[in-house]
């Protein structure tokens, strides 16, 4: 077995892995491995050709293979080794990365600190189990994406979206400017799961219904799908008698994202079961010291460009662990309280400054995000669970949250 | 905005928003007569959502990103957007133009693949480097 000896190996090119490379780079890291699947740097970012990226990050309004293109341009201009259609199947106890590819076979990499971006993978007709019967024309939306966008096929032209994610309602707009006809999107829970831009300017844009509280309950069709059966749903999510058919020959699925740990389980690392990710301190350093994590991979993000801010504090991190200083610091758990789905990261441990991320379990209107000894005190208008909270910590903020034992945060009436 | 008793005498027309100035989508109504001028907007709650709100009823725009037919690349599309908005009810009058184009590899990011699309003021261009 070829055997490579490198500072740091990053798994995954796409926004978090080459914010992450890029950051270790500038921070001195001599040799760096990046890796990834596909023939090309960028990830999903290069089916996702809707603008709507770099907002945070450049402030411009980007394309996602735009997006890709800024941090392509750089990596082409650094040293680092970018190994593509590679797939790494296996990280050891001991650290070890197996790699496999068609020109090496397999590869053994030792590297001093590893760097883990595998994002995110899309939840199916399986994962909802919805009845009916297997026929052709059932697809992830963003399956039904790559398709369009890059291998240039439509997948068919009457059209009900199951589901009310961005990528269903990018998908929606995407394919009714193709020529196609969206019929329905359904939703099961009484509010949309993506943002409300996506929701104005993809579906109110074409007269696209979207169903609340409704959810297909059968599929029809034999070779190709001809049709779903949608039902009203009652407040447990029970289906009710009012049902109504609606002919189609394509069906999307955009229900939902899944942080992809395969390999993070093989290390195996502490996996949080209510975001699907590692547990993850606020350097992005996982349960196995060394290994660090970014993006969709440790949990689903809204923005790209959060994934990118994500991977660079991984690639910081990183970096500080190859080189050998890396803070050995008290670890302060964070805890999600009142209406808190979750906060993360799930320590913290930095001194300078931390982001905490948090998403709410439902809409709120009037609130008042609070924690431990009224450290923070945020009012806003409105929350969403479709839209994280930022919440931003200084040095003197950390010091005092040092001494504490956790560090909750609740979201409460005004 | 303006008070009952100047209310015109035509027909009265009355459409509904959804402001996506920021994360609280204000839904918002415009009261216009016949001839687009509007007289009242209900739910806006700030400056910049109500100036989105105007733009939205007289004259929405729009960024289109659509993709185009591509040869001697490692894929059959290539991706391309409007450089700038264009109106929304041209959306798919441009469609229609960028389906007609066929380019060759190799191409690179900000390539025009056509020049002021149907005199709109605005280039349709290349999103990324193909070859």
């Amino acid at each position: 077995m070829k055997k490579i000896q490198t500072d740091i190996i990053v798994i995954g090119a796409g926004p978090g892995g080459m914010a992450a490379a890029l950051k270790a780079h500038e921070m001195g890291v001599k040799n760096i491995l990046l890796v990834d699947r596909l023939p090309e740097p960028g990830g999903i970012l290069q089916q996702c050709i809707h603008n709507g990226f770099g907002l945070q990050k450049f402030h411009k309004d980007l394309t996602g293979p735009e997006y890709a293109d800024e941090y392509i341009k750089k990596l082409k201009g650094s040293n680092i080794k970018v190994l593509l259609q590679t797939m790494a199947i296996e990280i050891s106890k001991y650290n070890r990365v197996i790699l496999s590819n068609k020109v090496d076979g397999l590869i053994e990499v030792c590297a001093k600190a590893i760097i883990l971006a595998m994002g995110c993978r899309e939840r199916t007709r399986q994962q909802v189990s919805i009845p009916g019967t297997r026929p052709s024309g059932i697809f992830t939306a963003g399956v039904a994406q790559r398709f369009m966008n890059i291998e240039g096929y439509l997948p068919g032209k009457e059209v009900v979206v199951v589901g009310s994610g961005d990528i269903g309602l990018i998908m929606a707009r995407r394919m009714t400017l193709e020529g196609a006809k969206v019929h329905a999107v359904t939703e099961l829970l009484p509010y949309p799961g993506g943002l409300t831009r996506n929701i104005v300017q993809c579906l109110n844009d074409y007269d696209i219904p979207l169903y609340l509280r409704h959810n297909v309950i059968e599929i029809y069709g034999k070779d190709r799908v001809t049709g779903v059966k949608i039902a009203s749903v009652g407040e447990k999510g029970s289906p009710l008698q009012k049902t109504f058919e609606v002919p189609c020959d394509t069906l999307l699925f955009s229900v939902g994202l899944i942080p992809e740990n395969e390999l993070s389980r093989m290390v195996p690392l502490d996996i949080n079961p209510i975001t699907g990710g590692p547990y993850i301190d606020d350097n992005y350093q996982t349960s196995r010291q060394g290994v660090f994590i970014c993006g969709n991979a440790a949990f689903v993000n809204d923005l790209a460009d959060y994934v990118s801010i994500e991977g660079e504090i991984a690639g910081e991190s990183a970096a500080k662990f190859a080189g050998g200083n890396y803070p050995n610091d008290t670890r302060i758990p964070t805890v999600a309280g009142q209406n808190v789905r979750f906060v993360t990261p799930n320590f913290i441990l930095r001194a300078d400054c931390a982001t905490l991320y948090i998403r709410v379990k439902y809409p709120m209107t009037d609130v008042r995000i609070t924690s431990t000894n009224n450290m923070i005190h945020i009012v806003k208008q409105i929350v969403k669970p479709s839209e994280m909270i930022e919440i931003k910590l200084d040095a003197e903020m950390l010091k005092k949250i040092k001494t504490l034992k956790e560090f909750r945060i609740d979201v409460g009436p005004e | 905005m303006s008070d009952q008793n100047n209310l015109p005498a035509g027909r009265q027309a009355e459409r509904k928003f959804t402001c996506i100035m920021c994360p609280l989508g204000c839904a918002v109504t415009v009261k216009a007569d016949d001839s687009g001028n509007i007289f009242e907007i209900i739910g806006s709650r700030c400056l910049k959502g109500e100036k989105y709100i105007r733009d939205e009823f007289s004259a929405p725009k729009r960024v289109l990103t659509s993709t185009v037919a591509i040869e001697g690349a490692k894929f059959d599309r290539l991706p391309v957007r409007t450089s700038d908005f264009i109106p929304k009810d041209r959306m798919f009058d441009c469609m229609k133009e960028i389906g007609k184009i066929r380019v060759k590899a190799p191409i690179k990011l900000g390539d025009k693949v056509i020049e002021n699309i149907l005199g709109l003021g605005v280039d349709v261009v290349v999103t990324r480097d193909l070859d």
